[in-house]
């Protein structure tokens, strides 16, 4: 294939257009006003990332008009839910100045739930409720009129980042192609910022054949800003962490509403409470196990406890919800149950159509809830991503090195998913994170106006590496009767189900509760180095659509193996009910709360782990 | 199957240069089959069922059948996104119907003016930590500082 190669020269390049790439356009052209701002997304903005389908609820909003919370209580919270572990200079930061993107997005269009006196419906301490099926169509809007259509390349997959020829570890770009036309895009930008999502689908699901596409976390989110990022040399943190959502069965609708809002409780089969039962079990987790409310990971290990016992099915008790909460008012029952209904059907579908098709009415029965597979991410109750500088006036120096969000690759900033140790961010703060490293993006470019250099040597390489697929099918097809078994080559779905059992197996997965250990890990990395040979070598794609899974494949990959190095670096239990390091069952504070790093050396093809410290900035 | 067309109703969108379930497909599913003139999913094991392409559907062929794995046939939940609001009908398999209305948007759609009442960015405030509108955008007078 000889794909036109279109060059894009820009100041500013935002690379995926979620929740945070759009908080990133948006910003970066207020301060940047005379910049060029590009964001480059591989869908349509108005539907892609986290939020495409909506979500009934932002997470993250502390009401400081109101002196409801202070960004000191969110770091408290933030910090035990993640069991003692956080960047503590990034958790503030984002919980400062969340509120002024939620009052955007009210200002905007969205609709905010609102108290008789004007305030904003609280779900839970943190939470507030929305009627947010348009939410990312209102929020794309901004960020597009802010840039500019003409700034905005949709349909365009980017693949790899550039680094600079004349000063390695700097970025000058990107490279990647459109999945409609064949064309290769080359940015060349002074500044990049990677907000391309978390990882879906690195372990083999819960449910099999059809049901792979309900992933909890949108699917679209394949690690690419992990693996972008890691290959650009850029050092990464906390890739141990994963995130294992308790969440409605298979459909994976949301729990948030019901526990915090309707006030549910969840039982096993046989009406016991597993947070009751199972509160002495706290007890061997301390000072984390007393906190309150219970770190999302114990309470998943409470969960896990009654159903390694057999005692599932384990149920939310919608039906007791809803009677308690409406007293017998029927009017008021009607009112919860269409708001029941709205909290997936904004969000969730597909766990609607489930109930529908079980004959499952939330006011007459209780429904399943299940813990899902392992999903690595940074900005749920999850802190997996990249090692960043935080801002000049909060981070001590050791967390601080000239840009705020700016990882340790000059210029090259991230954001939402892809910053670590950062968690409990979710929508509202992945769009102000995101703002954040715009803000100093746009800086970093009025203190560095040289040009920035391309290497060619390295873009003609990627060229003919990106659509090698296309030559190795065409060359290798004859060698077999059907497209989809052939021993000269691999395709992207057959990888990625080597890759979800490699996974499920050896980096507990669901499949061996979550549990794993030195030997099991190692044994995973030799199986994830024959596939990554094998998709270097032997990858095929048979259309644009196949290639465009195939390098979504390749990132999946990378992340994976990150994720499994640092889980063997740490020789300790951290996060029970996430995972188990059965050869080092504890959570060790004396050698362990600190921070887990890595970096790829390109070079070489060398990882480097080490570990940084922990340092408490708010008591 | 996730998504799946009605080949009665789809039009191919009059074969424009794309379909608007193709346009607007998070993971790039739908595709225009040029012989028939009608949309297809083309991977229905990585449909997230997110609906994107049901709520656009300008002639309403796209349903989805819940993913065959787990989800007992004979329901739907069918959209009907209008310019401010929501309706969905949801129908179970036993036959029950329930329908509901929710609000989508207080403001008509194009209607966002970036950085209302914000005034120009100067140099001087880019080295401050203030975001744009900050802190008046905050609600409070002043940008919290850490208590040290």
């Amino acid at each position: 294939m000889n794909p036109e190669v279109v060059r894009v020269d820009t100041d500013v390049l935002v690379v995926g257009g979620g929740m945070a790439g759009c908080g990133a356009a948006y910003e970066a052209k207020y301060w940047g006003k005379n910049l060029r701002v590009t964001l480059v997304e591989k869908a349509a903005i108005e539907r892609s990332g986290a939020v495409a389908q909506g979500l009934s609820a932002i997470n993250t909003y502390l009401g400081q008009r109101w002196g409801e919370k202070t960004p000191e209580d969110f770091v408290r919270y933030v910090r035990t839910d993640l069991m003692g572990i956080v960047r503590e200079d990034l958790v503030y930061d984002v919980a400062r100045h969340v509120d002024s993107s939620v009052h955007l997005f009210e200002e905007w269009g969205l609709p905010i739930w609102k108290t008789p006196e004007g305030k904003y419906v609280r779900e839970g301490p943190w939470q507030i409720m929305i009627n947010g099926e348009s939410y990312k169509t209102i929020v794309a809007e901004a960020a597009k009129t802010a840039i500019g259509a003409e700034n905005l390349y949709e349909r365009v997959v980017v693949t790899h980042l550039l680094n600079d020829p004349s000063d390695p570890g700097r970025i000058s770009g990107a490279i990647g192609f459109s999945v409609r036309d064949e064309k290769l895009y080359v940015f060349k930008a002074k500044a990049v910022i990677v907000t391309a999502g978390g990882a879906t689908l690195l372990f083999r699901p819960r449910s099999v054949a059809e049901g792979l596409g309900r992933t909890w976390y949108a699917i679209f989110d394949t690690g690419s800003t992990f693996a972008m990022q890691a290959q650009a040399g850029a050092e990464m943190t906390q890739m141990e962490n994963r995130f294992i959502p308790s969440r409605f069965k298979d459909g994976y609708g949301p729990v948030g509403a019901w526990f915090l809002l309707l006030k549910s409780v969840a039982t096993n089969a046989y009406d016991e409470n597993y947070m009751q039962t199972r509160a002495a079990e706290l007890g061997k987790y301390e000072p984390y196990g007393s906190a309150k409310p219970t770190p999302t990971p114990l309470r998943n290990h409470q969960m896990m406890l009654d159903m390694m016992e057999g005692k599932g099915p384990i149920y939310m008790r919608t039906d007791e919800a809803l009677a308690r909460l409406s007293g017998g008012d029927k009017k008021r029952l009607r009112e919860l149950e269409s708001e029941a209904w709205e909290d997936f059907l904004d969000m969730t579908c597909s766990q609607a159509l489930l109930w529908a098709a079980q004959n499952i009415d939330p006011q007459m029965m209780p429904s399943e809830i299940t813990l899902a597979e392992p999903y690595i991410m940074g900005s749920h109750s999850g802190c997996a991503g990249m090692w960043v500088s935080g801002p000049e006036d909060v981070s001590p120096p050791e967390y601080f090195w000239g840009y705020n969000r700016m990882t340790t690759v000059k210029g090259l900033f991230t954001a939402g998913d892809g910053v670590g140790a950062a968690p409990h961010k979710f929508s509202s703060g992945s769009f102000t994170e995101g703002r954040l490293a715009a803000k100093a993006a746009v800086a970093y470019c009025a203190d560095n106006p040289g040009n920035v250099q391309l290497d060619e040597d390295r873009v003609n390489g990627l060229q003919a590496q990106l659509f090698k697929p296309f030559e190795v099918f065409e060359k290798n097809k004859g060698a077999s009767t059907v497209e989809e078994v052939n021993p000269k080559y691999i395709l992207p779905k057959a990888g990625l189900t080597r890759l979800q059992k490699i996974m499920d197996d050896y980096a507990a997965g669901s499949g061996t509760w979550y549990r794993t250990s030195e030997p099991m890990l190692k044994r995973g990395l030799e199986l994830i180095g024959l596939l990554k040979e094998d998709l270097t070598n032997s990858m095929a794609a048979r259309n644009l659509h196949e290639l465009l899974r195939g390098w979504e494949l390749v990132h999946r990959v990378w992340t994976a193996e990150a994720h499994v190095r640092h889980m063997l670096y740490r020789t300790e239990t951290r996060w029970p009910g996430y995972y188990y390091r059965t050869d080092y069952p504890n959570v060790d504070d004396a050698n362990w709360r600190k921070f887990v790093n890595s970096r790829y050396y390109a070079e070489s093809g060398q990882w480097e782990m080490s570990t940084k410290p922990y340092i408490q900035l708010v008591q | 199957m996730p998504s799946f067309v009605n080949p009665e109703k789809c039009d191919g969108c009059k074969a424009k240069d794309k379909t608007a379930c193709q346009y607007v497909c998070p993971n790039d599913l739908m595709t225009l089959n040029k012989e028939t003139n009608k949309a297809y999913n083309q991977e229905p094991d990585l449909c997230w069922e997110c609906f994107s392409c049901v709520k656009i559907c300008p002639t309403q062929a796209i349903d989805v059948r819940g993913y065959s794995d787990f989800v007992p046939l004979g329901a739907s939940i069918t959209p009907l996104r209008g310019t401010d609001s929501i309706m969905w009908t949801v129908q179970f398999r036993d036959g029950r119907i329930k329908r509901f209305k929710f609000p989508t948007r207080t403001k008509p759609e194009g209607s966002v003016v970036p950085y209302v009442g914000m005034s120009e960015a100067s140099e001087s405030e880019l080295r401050t930590q203030e975001l744009s509108g900050e802190p008046k955008w905050l609600g409070i007078p002043e940008l919290p500082r850490m208590k040290k």
